[in-house]
Parts: C-alpha cells; structure tokens; sequence
C-alpha cells in the first residue's frame, strides 16, 4: 500500500488536492479535497439584487459568461422580465464563445501537457515523465498546436468582448436582457472571428483529439462514469420551449426527465455543520473548519441520493451526439464533439440577430420574490436561485458543475464522480502518477465554482424551483 | 534594439491611443528587461489564494508579445498553477527551489486575496509532513526573498469582491500579508494584461515605477476614466442615457467612471475590441479601493449615495479630485 498525495493538483482552475491509495499497483482509496473557500452568498445577501450578475461573475475567472447567464435568468424569472429576441441570441452568443474558449483552454493548456511533451522550460519543466507515448513528429506537432491554440482561445474571448465589452467578467448580461446592441460593426466582427476558430476546430482540434484518442486508447476504460445529469441551455426560441442542449437524467442505461425537486446537498464529509444539508433551497451553509471526519470544503450534491456526473458528456449523451462510453477519453472526445456544434449554432445565432434591434427590457426589481435560473455552464448543469424581499438579495445560492464532480463521499457512503473514477485504476509508477492526473483532467475541475458556498446562519424559507 | 530612456518609456506606456499595443510598441524593451540574470529569462512566481483565476485567464489574452513568446521567451514562469506540467510535491519544490536558488531576484506575483479567517484555513496548499500548509504562510515565506512584489488584480491590491462586507473568510490585500515589505498593485478585475507587463518591465528596466497613494503605477491609473471617456461630451451637454442599451452618458444609469482611475476607455480590452462602457455597461469601479461595497449598487447614480467628495454636480463639467497624480 502506497500513499500518494498531489497537492496542488495543477492545470485546473483554483485549488484542488488528491490523495490516493495504491495496491498491488491498482488505486484503492481516492479523496479528492477543494482546499480554497471564499463565501460568496453571505457576501450577496443585503445587495441590490441587479448586483448579483456582475458579482457572481467573480466567482470564477474561467466561466463568468456562465454564472452572469444563470444569474440573469434567475432574476429575470424573479423581476418577470421578458426578454427581447436578440438579448437571448446575444446572451446565447456570449456564453456559447465562452465554452468554445473553455475546451479549447482545457484540451489544449490544461490536458494535452499529460499525454505530450512540451519544451523543457519552465512552466513545462519539470514534469512527470515515463507514458509519454508520441514519436517525436508528432510530439512536436501537438507541441506546436499549444502554442497555437493560445492565440485560438484569446480570439474567443475577443469574440465574446465584442458583445460583452471585456472578458474575463463581462459587462452586459444584465437583467432584462444584454446592454450591449446589436450594431452591423459586431455581427461582423463576430463572424470573422467566429470563422477562425470554426476552422480551427474542426481541422486542428478534431484531428489532435483522434491522434489522443487513438495513443492512448486504453482510456476509453480508465477513470469510468455510471449516472449522468444536465439542466439544458441555450434557449432556441422566445419562449424557451426549445433548447439546444436537453434536460434530463441518464441513470441505469435509460434517460427520464429531471425533476429539480429531487436535488439534495450532502455534508457529512464537508467542513460544514449539519445545518447546510438538503435540498439547495432550504440549507441554511455555515463552515466549520475544523469538523471530524471532514475532508474538503466541496458539498456533495445527490439526485435522488445517487451521484451523477455533469459536463459535456452529459450534455452530447441527452442530445443523442455522443454514446460511445463514459470513461476519461470520452470525455475529452465529447468536449470536441460539443466544441463543433457549438460553433455552429452560434453561426445561426449571429444569422439570426436583427441589427440594433431591442436588446434589453427595463427591470424593475420587486419588493418581494423569488427566481431560479438554470443553465450548463461549459463544465456542467449550474443553478443560482435568488430570493428578493425588501428589494434587496435576502439569500442566494449557487449549484456548481464541479460541486458535483469534485463530490467528497456522502452519508452513505457514496463517493463523488471523480473519486469514483480513480477508484480501481491502475497506477504503475506510484513516482509519476500519471493515470491520475489524466482522470481528473477529463472533468476539467473548476474549484473556484465548486467552493464558494456559505448562506447566512438564520432560518431559510423554501425556495421554488 | 531601441534604447528608450525612462521618459520615453512612460510616454509609450500612455499613447494609448495609438494604433499599435502597448507591447507592440515595447517588443524591444521587454526582451532587453528579461534579459536580465543568471540563466537567461527573470523567474517569475505566481501564487493564486481567494482567487478566481480572471487576471490569469486576461494575462493570456495578451495580444503582442503573444503570451507564447512571454512564456518561451521572455520570462521564466517558475510556479503557476494553472499552467506549470509539475503537480504535487514536484510543484511545490519548484518554489522552494526557486526561492533557495533566486534569492533575491525572482518577482513574486499575487493574484487574489490572502484569507486570514479560521487559521488560514480557508485557502491551503501543499503539504507539510501531512499537514496542509496555507496560502498565507506561502505568501509570507515567498514574499522575504523576492525582488519585488505586484499585488495583480483587485483581490490582491485591495481585497476585492471576497473582502466585500462581511468578509467571510477574513480576507487580506497582498500588502497586509507581506511583513512590511513594499507591494506594487495592479487592480482590475480583471487586471489589464498591459498593466501587468508593463509594470514587469518598468521594473525590471528602470525600477519601481511611481506609484499613486494607492500604490498604483500612475502610467497606468493616473488618469480618471470619465476624463478619458469616449461619453464625456455626452456629460459636459447634459446627454444622459435613460437606458442601457441607449446612447448618451451613463452617469444617471450608475457609471462610476467620475470616481475610477484607469486608462480604460483609451486602452480598452481584448486586442482593443470593446469596454465595459463601450458595450452600454456602466464602470462598476473595479480598479478602486472602494470596490464593490462603494461601487455599489452598480446600477444607482453615485451622487444619489456616494461618500463625500464624490457629489457631481449634474449637467456641468467637472474636475474631481482623487488618485495622487
């Protein structure tokens, strides 16, 4: 029995340890522990309720477009604003270039150093080594690609800042709709852009993922998955009926409709008090720091009681585009397959915009109501729900993707889709753990989502979904 | 190789205006300050506590040098945790190392805040003899043998949005977390990836760079944003926009540039594309001490609730006093 801690698990955003133990060269143990916490709720309680798209934003770096989107959609539903035709394309817009950067960044920044060698200098240098399993041609090739597709990912960003004004953290997703119009200048600006990384992805990207896949084909059976679980998103009409990617749940080999009622919050392993368990809409979150048997400051959301895994896998598996497996390299084959239609919906969305039409609707907040806002952030199903009363955010609460694959174990005994995934696979070289660190990566972990959570210590009402 | 003074240095640094970026202009200038010690590039340390990753994820949107030839070419990147291949044990003794072997030359870089709540709980990394170290204690440790210090983004210049009240996690600036030793700020949320570059090579070239009362490079913050503003006309006739996506100042809608000092509206963000004023969003103040409880709420005229001295009288041009310049 070996003891291999990684701490910090790098290339993934925010904070992000693993232990794991090795037997007879199999894992069989796994904790994986968030090690950073913020506290947003408590900070957004008493706040003008507006606020809270660009304050939520702040929660992560890497997917604000996401939280901004789930939150306006929360006080949309709580203000009762309708939003015009081309506030929904635009917001579909903004959040649909942000995935595009999101798996670009991940294959290529934040997965591709585990399965290619790259110069040895720092930040490269130094590294696991052993399974490195390219020849040099193509070593160098998918080397060069990084490079590449640093440019790649910043042009998507330029996509987004055209109708967002700034990214990381955007400025007009706002209630009621987006701030930013429509002009003739950005729906060009979009499309050019849009165009290079189209072409980008379906050439450099497709292939590099195939060369992956094909080296390192054993992955198709490392780092498995069971259940899998999405919110929806992007609205395809006014009304929402249609969205682009399905709700549901796919459990024991069949897909039924999800019910938002049956999500539950677990903290037995959790440096929380006992308090902060149930249904997201009625914990009342308070940390404890120093709580026995606790080991990360991740919850561990449940549907039903059992662990579900979110992310593109889940959403390319509801939409019937991908079913091959679930399994680590399904995951990164996914992510592509996601990254191409996504591309082209957005091409249709732009298509579709009317120039300088209404973008927005004025807002007014309420002095009392309630709102749920759910989405797919690019890592997985996300919900914000807010609670208005006085005009101001009384209570407000965030379920991440990354909450529920980075899942510490529950009360009964359950572990969290990541843990799940190590569980069992095989480690050869305890010194250079790379399965390990090619398991997590599949998930694209997000902690700073994951461990922002704590809500004021008094009595909660219920929340409607 | 060009040869700039540092007078020459700081007016490229405001020709904001110019056709070309900041780093396009400074291509020479940055390769001639990396150049510096032993071993080729400047080691450079970056160390993430209450953070979201935004001011890394805008570093890498940096537009000329590339962030690839900054990484290849220009820096050493010793410790990054979103970017560096090592993991682990492997990572941490990077900074060990680093900090052993650069004793007093490697530039130590903080994005987000320092949590000084429950011990130091709230943000841990690596692992001492089982024991988890805090983000705190690396800041500290690192912080004594580093050439200088640049607090990058608003958490880390001035607690930010995870200081914001009630401070769950009992959240510090870089400077409170530092033992006294001097800490160049670098606000924004996200920071500008020209802001952080070029306060790098103003440092590495020429030294520390004037800073504001704040402790901000007055190249960069020396100037009020609704002074710069593409909207000032709209101000100065009294052609206030009555909704977002409108035209006219957003001063009525809540823009908070009257009381932020950057060099946003001139340098804009990504490759130049937009601003958050320029997409019909009003300046929620992120470069400022004051944000988010005093930039807040974002969408409320600041007169209508603002501190003393930063009543605007409406309708009129205005000088405000602030910044240090």
């Amino acid at each position: 029995m070996r003891r291999i801690v990684i701490d910090p698990v790098t290339r993934l955003e925010g904070h992000l340890k693993v232990m794991v133990e090795v037997d007879e060269g199999k894992v069989a143990k796994a904790e994986v522990v968030g090690t950073m916490f913020r506290g947003f709720e408590k900070i957004l309680s008493g706040r003008d309720p507006r606020d809270a798209v660009f304050l939520t934003q702040r929660i992560c770096g890497v997917c604000p477009a996401d939280h901004a989107t789930a939150s306006a959609l929360a006080l949309d539903d709580a203000c009762k604003a309708e939003v015009p035709e081309n506030g929904r394309l635009l917001r579909n817009l903004m959040l649909g270039g942000n995935y595009l950067q999101s798996h670009i960044t991940h294959f290529y920044h934040l997965s591709l150093p585990d399965y290619v060698q790259l110069p040895e200098i720092a930040p490269f240098s130094p590294h696991y080594t052993g399974d490195f399993r390219f020849n040099k041609e193509t070593n160098e090739k998918m080397a060069g690609h990084y490079f590449q597709a640093l440019n790649i990912r910043r042009k998507c960003h330029e996509l987004v800042a055209q109708f967002g004004g700034k990214m990381p953290h955007l400025a007009s997703i706002v209630a009621g709709g987006t701030s930013q119009n429509a002009t003739p200048f950005r729906i060009k600006s979009a499309r050019v852009l849009l165009g290079e990384v189209s072409e980008f992805i379906n050439t450099v990207y497709e292939e590099d993922v195939r060369t992956i896949a094909a080296g390192y084909h054993d992955y198709f059976n490392a780092g498995k998955g069971m259940n899998l679980l999405t919110y929806g998103a992007f609205p395809m009409d006014a009304g929402g009926r249609a969205n682009l990617f399905a709700r549901g749940v796919y459990a024991d080999g069949k897909i039924s409709a999800l019910d938002p009622a049956r999500i539950s919050e677990d903290v037995s392993h959790s440096w929380y008090n006992a308090s902060s368990g149930g249904p997201p809409t009625e914990i009342s979150t308070q940390a404890d720091a120093d709580k026995q048997g606790a080991y990360s400051w991740v919850k561990a959301p449940r549907y039903d009681g059992a662990v579900f895994e979110v992310g593109p896998l889940a959403r390319m598996w509801m939409n019937g585009v991908y079913r091959g497996g679930i399994s680590a390299m399904d995951r990164i084959v996914a992510r592509m397959m996601e990254a191409k239609m996504m591309a082209g919906a957005m091409t249709g969305w732009l298509d579709e915009l009317k120039e300088d039409g209404e973008c927005e609707v004025a807002v007014e907040v309420p002095y009392e109501a309630e709102g749920a806002g759910m989405t797919e952030a690019a890592r997985g199903a996300l919900g914000h729900w807010v609670k208005i009363r006085g005009g101001r955010i009384e209570r407000y609460e965030a379920v991440v993707p990354t909450t529920w694959n980075a899942s510490p174990l529950d009360a009964s005994g359950q572990h969290g889709p990541i843990e799940t995934a190590l569980l069992g696979l095989e480690v050869p070289d305890a010194d250079n753990p790379l399965p390990v660190v090619r398991v997590i990566h599949s998930f694209d972990p997000c902690l700073a989502c994951a461990v922002h959570l704590i809500a004021p210590n008094r009595p909660m009402s219920r929340f409607r979904i | 190789m060009r040869n700039l003074d540092r007078r020459e240095f700081l007016r490229l640094c405001g020709a904001t205006g110019a056709a070309l970026s900041l780093a396009d202009m400074l291509k020479p200038e940055i390769a001639a300050a990396f150049a510096g010690p032993k071993e080729g590039k400047p080691p450079v340390v970056w160390l993430q506590g209450g953070a979201c990753s935004g001011c890394s994820v805008s570093l890498l949107n940096s537009v000329s040098p590339d962030i690839a030839e900054v990484l290849t070419g220009v820096i050493s990147l010793k410790f990054h945790q979103t970017l560096m291949s090592a993991a682990g044990d492997q990572a941490m003794n990077v900074l060990q190392e680093t900090r052993n072997k650069y004793r007093g030359e490697y530039v130590l870089i903080v994005e987000g805040t320092v949590p000084a709540g429950a011990s130091g709980k709230y943000a841990t990394l690596g692992e001492n003899g089982e024991k988890p170290v805090t983000f705190a204690k690396w800041v500290k440790d690192m912080s004594a043998d580093a050439k200088a210090i640049l607090a990058v983004g608003s958490c880390a210049s001035f607690g930010g949005v995870p200081a914001a009240s009630p401070n769950p996690t009992g959240s510090l600036p870089a400077s409170k977390a530092v033992n006294g030793k001097p800490v160049i700020n670098i606000p924004g949320c996200p920071s500008h990836p020209d802001w952080v570059l070029g306060t790098v090579v103003h440092l590495l070239n020429y030294g520390m760079p004037r800073l504001d009362a704040h402790g901000r490079p007055v190249i960069f913050f020396g100037k009020c944003i609704h002074d710069l503003c593409e909207r000032r006309p709209d101000f100065d006739l009294g052609v206030f926009a009555t909704r977002l996506s409108g035209n006219g100042c957003l001063y009525k809608m809540g823009c908070k540039g009257p009381m932020t000092f950057a060099d946003c509206p001139q340098r804009m963000f990504n490759n130049k594309t937009n601003w958050c004023v320029g997409a019909n969003s009003p300046c929620i103040s992120c470069v400022q001490p004051e944000f988010p409880d005093h930039s807040e709420p974002f969408f409320v005229k600041m007169a209508e609730y603002g501190p003393e001295g930063t009543q605007v009288p409406q309708n009129r041009p205005v000088r405000l006093i602030g910044g240090s310049n």
